[in-house]
């Protein structure tokens, strides 16, 4: 079984194109370019050397001993994503996406953020390679997030609040996609994740391929075989799909995706759109997405910021389609548990975004054998969201009492 | 994969007007030496009872063909009028259903071409079909969805084109040479060139190279051209009608849409306002 996208980009029935004639001829030329310059080794030795030297790659695969204790089940391994520059994987993209804008003459990058873990570190990719930046982010994410905001505005970038539509995430990448049109010539888009037209999904999970392929190695090491669970969240799902892809023809390797519930699916206030969505067509691609009876894209909601996206990367829904991969959902509530449960546990205090997926695994190490070998994606640290957790925690017991 | 390949249609059939009402009104257009006005607004906004009122003011003060806006959640195309027009067309519950319900009523009254401008998602929602299905019955002559281009669009666009209704692509000014006899071979109705690289909206001043690339399409083939985005006011729309076959303007509609004191005020700036942009359009 293999997992590549058609000349077209279609995974299966998701993917593809889905633009205004005017973003055409860039996509063409993004393909033509990012073909050559690729496939190129002078453009792959630069990179290597980024990531080992900037980025501090590789990451460690750090066995959780409490944990596994604790839970009495599969042996747990941490893919420490969380070590690298900028506190996330999103570095590993924005080196590959950067360092090809500056091979193809573009002297201005732009982004899309969330959360701001995508926009520091395409602002941190900019300072680095001598490139201006800008960076789309919803006007209720910016007033969240004044901390990320500020670093960006530190590494030299710009910060552009977007007031449209629910001016969160979707709606910031509403915007890139406009300042793209507008300023194709000049202007490449870093897209933070596996999603928007092609080639963006395959590009993007080619660079983020490294935490799977590290795993890979670093598994056999420890371990002398191939872990038997993977588990990421997916919230567009790139880290999830850089962990999965190197494994997707290891038909004994389960590979599970954790999507954000939210207050639960009930309440109709989550992200879970591989779990509940519907085949669309959103950001210039068809996927799953989060839409209503005629047509109309719904907020998504969670607790964290970088799950917070309406859709889906293409590839994901392909996956789940073939049933090569699993996707599970783990609330708000659930999430703030192992995000307080790993930094107790192993002293690591992980991103809310990559608690989704610890919360997952304290559900289903337990269940599983002994020698199983699970490995989890701890794709982000939790800085960013220790004063979150903080108000909910106060919160919580002011309730109580 | 034959099926994902681009139509090939019969020779030379994409290079004429079509056979339908767009492709009749441009033919007589052509008889009289006119030049099409082409006026977009957003279905729903403020309501559609405005919208039908405003479609009927619009198609009496001089306009040839009428594009109702679908509204959609994530309009990536356009600028922040149209946008704020689709967020209130939204909040008033507006869907594409009920449009499909307005060019019904419309239908009887006008005689002009309708067409349906919006995004791909609500057209995905209902499916391809029973889109094209409900379109046809109620009148709609021709599509204009700019997240559908003619390879990936292709599923959703054949069932139109086979019931009639025009398919509408856009050109960019970006788009090479070789893709824009691409397609004028596929667009059906006209093809809409659009005027910049950018979102909608009104700009002062309309770029000098779309002149070259409306000039160009004119040698590659017969289909009319319409030229929008950023068109705003009738001075443009006079120098466009020197070299295409008609003007699409949408924001500054929207614009008085938005600004008028009163729906009734909305209703006579509308209609004022087309009646100045056909008149450089007319025959000299």
């Amino acid at each position: 079984m293999k997992s590549e996208a058609d000349a077209r980009g279609m995974f299966g029935p998701y993917g593809g194109r889905f633009v205004p004639e005017m973003l055409v001829a860039a996509l063409d030329e993004l393909i033509e370019a990012s073909g050559r310059i690729l496939a190129d080794p002078k453009y792959n030795a630069e990179l290597d050397g980024l990531l080992r030297d900037y980025a501090g790659r590789p990451t460690p695969l750090t066995y959780a001993d409490r944990l596994t204790r604790e839970l009495g089940g599969a042996r747990i391994y941490l893919k420490r994503e969380d070590l690298a520059h900028t506190g996330a994987h999103k570095i590993n993209n924005v080196l590959g996406q950067a360092l090809l804008a500056r091979h193809m003459g573009k002297k201005r990058i732009i982004a899309e953020t969330g959360a701001g873990q995508h926009g520091v570190a395409s602002a941190t990719a900019a300072a680095l390679l001598g490139l201006e930046c800008e960076i789309y982010m919803g006007a209720e994410d910016v007033r969240r997030q004044a901390l990320n905001v500020f670093r960006m505005e530190l590494l030299g970038a710009r910060c552009i609040p977007v007031t449209s539509g629910s001016q969160t995430l979707k709606d910031a990448i509403n915007e890139a996609m406009r300042d793209w049109v507008t300023n194709v010539e000049s202007t490449y888009y870093c897209i933070g994740s596996v999603m928007g037209p092609h080639p963006y999904p395959t590009l993007v999970r080619n660079f983020q391929r490294v935490i799977g392929i590290e795993a890979r190695e670093q598994c056999l090491r420890a371990e002398g075989r191939l872990p038997d669970v993977l588990v990421a969240c997916v919230g567009g799902g790139s880290n999830a799909i850089g962990l999965f892809h190197p494994f997707v023809e290891d038909e004994g390797v389960r590979l599970i995706g954790v999507e954000p519930g939210g207050e639960g699916l009930q309440s109709g206030r989550h992200g879970a759109t591989l779990a509940v969505g519907v085949p669309g067509i959103f950001h210039g691609k068809r996927t799953l997405v989060l839409s209503d009876d005629d047509g109309q894209i719904f907020p998504a909601h969670s607790v964290s910021a970088g799950l917070d996206y309406p859709g889906v990367g293409p590839e994901h829904a392909y996956l789940k389609e073939i049933g090569r991969a699993e996707y599970v959902v783990a609330t708000d509530d659930e999430a703030i548990e192992a995000f307080q449960r790993l930094s107790r546990s192993e002293g690591i205090i992980p991103a809310l975004e990559s608690a989704h997926a610890i919360a997952h695994v304290l559900r289903l190490a337990p269940t599983l054998p002994r020698d199983s070998i699970l490995v989890v994606n701890v794709s982000g640290r939790g800085d960013k969201d220790v004063d979150e957790v903080r108000k909910i925690l106060a919160a919580r017991k002011r309730g109580a009492n | 994969m034959a099926e994902r390949e681009i139509g090939q249609s019969k020779s030379g059939e994409g290079a004429r007007p079509g056979s339908g009402r767009i492709g009749r009104r441009f033919a007589a257009l052509r008889a009289r030496g006119e030049r099409a006005l082409v006026p977009f607004l957003t279905a729903g906004d403020p309501d559609l009872e405005t919208t039908e009122a405003l479609v009927l003011a619009m198609a009496e003060a001089g306009a040839d063909i009428i594009e109702l806006g679908v509204p959609f959640s994530d309009p990536t195309a356009e600028g922040p009028t149209i946008q704020r027009s689709s967020s209130r067309a939204l909040a008033r519950g507006t869907s594409l259903r009920s449009i499909l319900r307005l060019v019904a009523r419309l239908r009887e009254r006008v005689e002009q071409p309708l067409v349906l401008m919006g995004y791909a998602n609500p057209i995905h929602a209902m499916g391809a079909e029973p889109f094209a299905k409900a379109a046809h019955e109620v009148g709609v002559d021709g599509i204009i969805i700019p997240d559908l281009p003619p390879e990936d669009g292709k599923p959703w666009l054949d069932p139109c084109r086979a019931l009639g209704i025009d398919p509408i692509l856009l050109a960019a000014p970006t788009t090479p040479p070789e893709r824009l006899a691409m397609l004028l071979r596929e667009t059906r109705g006209f093809l809409y060139a659009v005027s910049l690289q950018g979102v909608t909206g009104a700009r002062a001043t309309i770029s000098a190279g779309i002149e070259a690339q409306v000039r160009l399409a004119k040698t590659m083939s017969d289909m009319p051209i319409c030229v929008g985005f950023g068109v705003s006011t009738p001075e443009q729309a006079g120098r466009i009608g020197r070299y295409a076959d008609g003007v699409v303007v949408g924001s500054a509609i929207v614009d008085r849409i938005e600004k008028a004191s009163s729906k009734a005020a909305a209703i006579d700036d509308v209609a004022r306002f087309i009646a100045e942009l056909k008149a450089p359009l007319k025959g000299a």
